[in-house]
Order: C-alpha cells, then sequence, then structure tokens
C-alpha cells in the first residue's frame, strides 16, 4: 500500500498524542472527520495501523519497580532464544520481551510491587529461566519521554 | 505516594481487553463478559477516572513507514550532577528520532529508543544528534530485532512469590 502525504500527516499528529479526540486530530491533520476514518481504516486493513491499545498505569495497579532486565543467552545451546522466551512469557511479572543484536540478546521489562516482592520475583523466577550466560539490571528511575512518534 | 487500586477478576478481565484493543465499546465489552452494557460502562469509566487505564497507544508497522531500524542505546554521562542531567535531557527529548527516554540505575544513565530508517540513517543520527548531546560519555547501541507486549500480572493465575 502506498503512504501519501495525507496518510503521514495523519500518523505524525495521532503517534504524538494517542489518545486525542478524533475531531481533533481531523482538525490538526486538515481533513474532514469522514476522510480520517477512511484513512485509518485504510491503514488498518493493509496493516500499517497494526493496534490500538489501552495503556496501563502499573504504579496505580501497586507496582511501584520496574527494571529492565538485559540478558546474554548460552548460544552453544541452539534453542536456547526459544526456550528462554517461552519461559519467559510464563512469569506474570514480565510485561515486555524484545530481542536483539548486539552485546545484549534479550531484554525483559519486569514490574514488582516493591523490593521485597521484587527480589523474590528476580531470585525464583527470573535466575531460574533457562541458558542465562549473563543477566545486568537496570532500574527504572523516571521516564522523560515516551512516546510512538515518527519522524514522518 | 499514589493510592493503590483495588481490582477484581472483571476488572482484570477488561484490562487485558482494552489493553489489546483500546477501541472495544462497553457494549462489546459486556457481550464478552456477561455484563450488562452500562456495568461494563461503568467499570471502564472508573478505571480511567483512577488513572489505571493512562490513555492509548498507537501501533504501527513501523518498517511499512520507511523505519526499518530500531535502536536501544544505553548512555552513560561523563560527569554527573543535577545540572548535567536536566541538560541532557532537555537535549535529548528534543531529538525525534529518540521515542524514549528513560533515567535507569545501573551500568547506564540513560536508555534510549531510537527509531532510523536504516542503519546509514541511524549512524546519521548517532553522530550528529546523540554523540553531540551534552555531558555523553560512552554509548552502547543494541538493534532490537523483536518485540513482545505481555499482558503482565493480570491472569488468574497471579504470581505466588512472596516478598
Amino acid at each position: 500500500m502506498q503512504i501519501d502525504d495525507t496518510d503521514r500527516r495523519i500518523l505524525r499528529h495521532w503517534l504524538d498524542e494517542p489518545g486525542q479526540d478524533r475531531a481533533v486530530l481531523a482538525d490538526r491533520a486538515g481533513v474532514t472527520p469522514a476522510t480520517l476514518w477512511r484513512r485509518i481504516e485504510r491503514m488498518k486493513g493493509s496493516g500499517v495501523i497494526r493496534a490500538e491499545g489501552a495503556v496501563i498505569d502499573w504504579r496505580r495497579l501497586g507496582y511501584a519497580v520496574e527494571v529492565s532486565l538485559r540478558f546474554t543467552l548460552d548460544k552453544t545451546e541452539p534453542r536456547a532464544f526459544d526456550q528462554f522466551i517461552a519461559a519467559a512469557r510464563e512469569v506474570p511479572e514480565v510485561i515486555g520481551i524484545e530481542t536483539f543484536l548486539g552485546r545484549v540478546d534479550v531484554r525483559l521489562n519486569v514490574i514488582a510491587r516493591d523490593m521485597g516482592h521484587w527480589t523474590g520475583v528476580y531470585r525464583e523466577r527470573i535466575l531460574s529461566l533457562p541458558h542465562i550466560a549473563e543477566v545486568e539490571a537496570l532500574m527504572l528511575v523516571s521516564t522523560i519521554k515516551d512516546s510512538a512518534g515518527l519522524p514522518l | 505516594m499514589t493510592a493503590v487500586v483495588d481490582l477484581d477478576d472483571l476488572d482484570r478481565a477488561l484490562l487485558r481487553a482494552l489493553a489489546a484493543d483500546g477501541t472495544l465499546s462497553a457494549g462489546e465489552l459486556g457481550r464478552r463478559f456477561g455484563l450488562s452494557q452500562p456495568a461494563a460502562w461503568r467499570r471502564v469509566r472508573r478505571l480511567e477516572e483512577t488513572g489505571v487505564l493512562a490513555g492509548r497507544r498507537v501501533e504501527v508497522d513501523r518498517e511499512k513507514l520507511g523505519f526499518g531500524v530500531t535502536v536501544f542505546l544505553g548512555v552513560r554521562l561523563a560527569t554527573k550532577g543535577r545540572v548535567s542531567l536536566e541538560d541532557f535531557e532537555r537535549a535529548v527529548q528534543a531529538i525525534p528520532e529518540v521515542q524514549v527516554v528513560q533515567h535507569v540505575l545501573g551500568l547506564f544513565d540513560y536508555r534510549l529508543r531510537v527509531v532510523a530508517r536504516d542503519l546509514a540513517d541511524f549512524e546519521r543520527v548517532l553522530r550528529r544528534r546523540i554523540m553531540t548531546l551534552p555531558g555523553v560519555g560512552s554509548v552502547e547501541a543494541n538493534v532490537l530485532l523483536t518485540e513482545e507486549r505481555r499482558p503482565g500480572p493480570l491472569g488468574a493465575a497471579d504470581s505466588v512469590v512472596k516478598g
């Protein structure tokens, strides 16, 4: 599917502020609400827009701790990635799984209620995941920017 | 201190469904979970008002839009003081290719998520925009291959781990 300037304009404004009202978005992108609706439906149909989900604020649910865990896996085991990821999916506190090319193989985003809970999750659930060669933790202090915006 | 919101199983099911598809109406949610439309609406409204539902995200196929490369950078500042943090944060936020900036504790001071058209474009962003930021010491780059969002602790089988 071809993306034209109108689509790009819509996406630029929408990605910058996904929660905004459709009427406001149409106005900012300089299209009528009907055009906006048609364009969005077309981009959903062609897979340019994959999903439109709600954001959950885990802190409001009592999860005050968020840690980024960076793993290097034992690559002598050919199924290391698959088995590690399958096991990580079973840990409820894991809210995101990413794989990389670089010094880090896999990153898990893990939440916990407090440091006591974190210690339990880390020792009992995380360190028991298969094929870990190395693990490093980055504890989130604050999120300064979090946007899906693209320089379209 | 943030007040913690209590959820029952139905709230958790609603959150799971909305995290996957935020466009679901109260009527559709009601039908799916055996609630009346007004009852589903009241529950969603409570989740919004208490801040548990904190807005929307739009997921796009970045590659189809011409952004084939996403890189996570771990950045260490050369000097650390309140002023240098503020200078760095102000400047890094303004870079359009930088989607996420997180202040972290550990091996690095900041985690950045950077999008680029291709590796050559990423190199340009890295050299001209990132390495010229005030206070930047060392930078480690890892190219994102796959990413998966998980529902988190909303399932019926909550973690059994005790603190």
